[in-house]
């Protein structure tokens, strides 16, 4: 997900809330910086040493260095990703490194491309970049002043390197633990070196191995559904089998009978169950009576959605885009291309279902839980029981998975966790559980879209023209981040990725249809780029085919104003080896996608299997992040948007039959599996730009790479997704 | 109460016979390392041993697992079980690790049948556990690595 509707990279005018300037020298003046960190008091109380006023990095006489994390890590390594950038900077040895969650506090931990703490947008490394070079640089030049002091020898005699501190005129040296404890008297320097990236020696390596693997191989890692508190008792939620359906009446008798039910109370969303474990809840659940009143509820099916999309297609929507003329240019063009795309609703599924514990304290509330935004969540949870939001203490967890699903501007499971809490009058913690039915029943799904596309040729086979059309609900709209992130009735969430489609074409119309349902919808990793890649690269495809020539040169000609793009078009092509030509039986298509401020490329390889269904047999993708601080990381990342854009492409699709959704878990809403995944190959771009992210870039080309060579293989062009609808696959 | 065995140790759990053994392990034992993703036996994240076969625990009953040896992942042990978890660890297969538990204690079992699996191999034995991540690359490499280690 992300909250900028176009995400850039961090420009120093961007980053003025740090007033952070970075000198070509490598020298940065920290200014303020020192000022806002002072705020956090809670960190410079628990440690011997603190390299506070950074709050970042904290060194102890254990010898113990702790890197404060502030996003959110899900699985795309972020925990290890920040840990390297401080790392860096300080010289520590990595066994030495350690990491823990910041607590939910603005400003010194917010997302400095949001303004509150949060994670998205494949964001994290990016805005952390500078405050964790800076920190890590800082708490070296401490530790180096203490011992120089302590050594009676000039700083510049001194070096740093693998966690010990040497002196190599005068014979000394010492761990970061033995320094620690004076260099916590040491002055915060106004101003320190940063590294010549040259000379880093774990970003851009592989040396920064992950700092959660043994925890999460041992089970001893601890998630939200993990944790356990003194008479804690376990919540679920019966929620209106239609969205927007409320209680109309409730019979509890059956369901508190059941063993081990303590408690059954009404919440916003629906009734709550509480039992002694969240299996006998579940049981309880099962027998409420409830009488829904469906009023304002969503009572359509996908199809009437569809054919409703449909209608609004046939007239132009709002204006996304107006370059040139494209009505003329097409009235001149000398072949018309169309084609119309259908994109369903989707589930996020992440492994780790919704969870939250909450209960009161002395001076509030405290809530454990793996949660995208969190100052959100304690400005919600507050709000629901009446605090101000510094009386509720976040307690970040590990987050198994997300996808976008644990960020919503409402906070909901932390608002039904807190709703829960208050009606109970706070007399004991309270685990929220969503289960699986709920997760894939419970909304907030990928949106739903109907995409209309025209472009016209010259007779050379030169696209003249290109119209493009948007039908579906806008993300954005209804919530508290409308202000900024709808423009021009324009969510920009709906059209990024076609409103500013890369490829040089005179003419472009872009238009979208706001739709509006009870049904709520969310972004899904890669949001907008999750269909606008699909139409756009599998369209451009077209075009190619109609003229008559190879996708990869027709696409390069039309990019060559986007030199990063073209550069991974050509190195996965090179990988794949494009200008062979595939095996007998064998086909490749191509796609490429910049989002969230990276440039992705991949070449997918299909075959025709025995059972005559389509099978992958490799894909190569060429990904441009900028500076790649953990490359094994942005290779996993890639391999892992492949294969969750996969199982999406392949057979995933939430429908609706009058209001009630048709899938209920993993039966029916299929993820993909071991035996689905093909062998994947990742070739990153050697670059010196600032780092953007990975969490999301491996998302968009896989669709249209894959529908592409489904075309080259078959020649049936793929417009409606799940391809399974399409008896493909 | 229920007479449960559980990585060698004697449990007594007060809850009926009928609930799975996944939530009598996570709400009333807390060994939290066995996950819960779908409670239908279709995600393998609750995957434990019992009597050595691997089993979903949201699909048996503690009526059906008393009296049997349960071995979760905090109590996996042997040559196996450290080649495989150092092999994860090696090749950092995880991401999000929710599904890991099941993951390994899946990849434990094959190896301790199966010495030397094959991609198919693998896949035939690893179906059953779903990470959304889509770790599956490196979890196919991770018990070649593992395989390889045990033999040498």
């Amino acid at each position: 997900m992300h909250i900028p509707t176009n995400f850039v990279p961090l420009t120093p005018s961007r980053r003025s809330f740090m007033k952070l300037m970075a000198a070509s020298t490598g020298v940065l003046a920290i200014g303020s910086l020192a000022h806002i960190a002072r705020a956090d008091g809670e960190a410079a109380a628990t440690a011997a040493f603190v390299t506070d006023p950074m709050a970042f990095v904290r060194i102890t006489p254990d010898n113990k260095v702790t890197v404060v994390i502030k996003h959110l890590d899900m699985g795309q390594g972020i925990a290890t990703g920040l840990a390297t950038i401080a790392a860096e900077e300080l010289d520590a040895d990595w066994n030495q490194i350690h990491i823990e969650f910041a607590p939910a506090q603005v400003p010194l931990y917010a997302n400095h491309a949001f303004g509150m703490q949060g994670t998205g947008g494949s964001s994290s490394v990016n805005n952390s970049w500078d405050e964790l070079r800076y920190s890590g640089a800082a708490a070296r030049a401490m530790l180096v002043a203490a011992a120089a002091a302590e050594w009676q020898v000039p700083a510049s005699d001194i070096s740093v390197a693998g966690g010990v501190v040497i002196a190599h005129k005068a014979k000394r040296r010492a761990s970061f633990g033995d320094l620690a404890a004076k260099a916590a008297q040491q002055p915060v320097p106004d101003s320190v070196h940063l590294k010549d990236p040259k000379h880093f020696t774990l970003i851009g390596t592989s040396r920064a191995r992950r700092v959660d693997s043994l925890g999460k191989t041992t089970g001893q890692a601890k998630f939200g559904l993990d944790i356990r508190r003194p008479n804690m008792v376990r919540a679920v939620i019966a929620r209106s089998p239609r969205f927007g359906g409320v209680v109309k009446s409730f019979d509890a008798t059956a369901a508190l009978a059941v063993a081990g039910v303590v408690e059954v109370v009404q919440v916003p969303t629906g009734i709550a169950v509480l039992a002694r474990d969240s299996w006998s809840a579940n049981q309880g659940r099962l027998q409420l009576k409830i009488l829904w009143d469906d009023a304002h509820a969503e009572q359509r099916s996908s199809q009437d959605i569809l054919a409703d999309y449909k209608s609004l297609a046939a007239g132009p929507g709002t204006s996304a885009k107006v370059k040139g003329d494209s009505a003329a240019a097409l009235a001149g063009a000398a072949k018309i291309i169309e084609a119309d795309y259908v994109f369903p609703y989707l589930a996020h599924a992440p492994m780790e279902p919704l969870n939250a514990v909450i209960e009161m304290t002395d001076g509030g509330a405290q809530i454990w839980a793996g949660s995208q935004f969190q100052t959100v969540d304690q400005a919600v949870a507050a709000a629901v029981l009446g605090l101000k939001p510094e009386q509720v203490k976040i307690n970040t967890q590990w987050a198994g998975g997300s996808f976008g699903r644990r960020a919503t501007p409402t906070s909901d499971y932390i608002a039904e966790a807190a709703s829960v809490l208050k009606a109970t009058g706070g007399r004991y913690p309270v685990q929220l559980l969503w289960t699986r039915e709920d997760d894939i029943t419970g909304g907030r799904y990928r949106p739903m879209y109907y995409h209309k596309m025209r472009a016209g040729l010259d007779a050379q086979g030169r696209v003249v023209a290109w119209q493009h059309r948007i039908v579906g609900q806008s993300i954005m709209a209804g919530t508290a981040f409308e202000s900024f992130a709808v423009k021009g009735g324009i969510d920009g969430t709906s059209v990024e990725g076609a409103a500013d489609q890369p490829y040089d074409i005179a003419n472009v119309t872009v238009d979208l249809h706001s739709t509006k349902s009870a049904l709520p919808v969310l972004w899904w990793r890669s949001v907008g780029h999750s269909h606008t890649a699909y139409a756009v690269e599998t369209f451009i495809d077209g075009l190619a085919q109609a003229a008559g020539q190879d996708p990869l040169v027709y696409r390069l000609a039309l990019l060559q104003g986007e030199p990063r793009l073209a550069a991974v078009l050509r190195l996965a092509a090179e990988r794949a080896g494009w200008d062979r030509k595939p095996a007998a039986g064998r086909a490749r298509g191509i796609a490429v996608a910049a989002s969230f401020g990276s440039f992705v490329a991949q070449v997918v390889e299909v075959s025709k299997g025995k059972d005559g269904k389509i099978k992958l047999d490799r894909v190569v993708c060429a990904v441009d992040c900028g500076i790649a601080v953990n490359p094994d990381q942005v290779v996993a990342q890639m391999e892992g948007g492949i294969g969750f854009a996969l199982g999406a492409v392949l057979r995933d699709q939430i429908t609706l039959t009058d209001g009630h959704v048709d899938q209920a878990n993993f039966d029916s809403y299929l993820p993909l599996r071991i035996s689905d995944m093909p062998k994947v190959e990742v070739h990153i771009v050697p670059s010196s730009a600032h780092p953007s992210g990975v969490g999301e870039p491996g998302v968009p080309p896989l669709g249209p790479a894959l529908a592409n060579a489904v075309f080259a293989l078959t020649g049936q062009r793929v417009t409606q997704l799940p391809m399974s609808t399409a008896n493909l696959i | 109460m229920i007479e449960l065995t559980v990585n060698g140790q004697a449990h007594s759990v007060d809850a009926v016979p009928a609930m799975p053994l996944l939530w009598a392990l996570r709400d009333y034992l807390d060994l939290t390392g066995t996950k819960f993703g779908c409670g239908i036996g279709a995600c393998g994240a609750c995957t434990v041993h019992i009597d050595g076969t691997p089993t979903r625990s949201c699909q048996i009953t503690l009526g059906d697992a008393a009296g049997r040896q349960i071995v979760t992942i905090e109590g996996v042990s042997g040559k196996v079980a450290a080649a495989v978890q150092s092999a994860w660890k090696k090749l950092d297969v995880v991401q999000c690790g929710y599904c890991q538990s099941g993951q390994v204690m899946s990849a434990i079992a094959l190896l301790t049948g199966q010495p030397k699996p094959s991609d198919a191999d693998i896949d035939g034995a690893m179906d059953g556990n779903v990470c959304r991540c889509a770790t599956y690359q490196r979890i196919r490499a991770a018990i070649h690595t593992a395989a390889a280690n045990l033999r040498s």
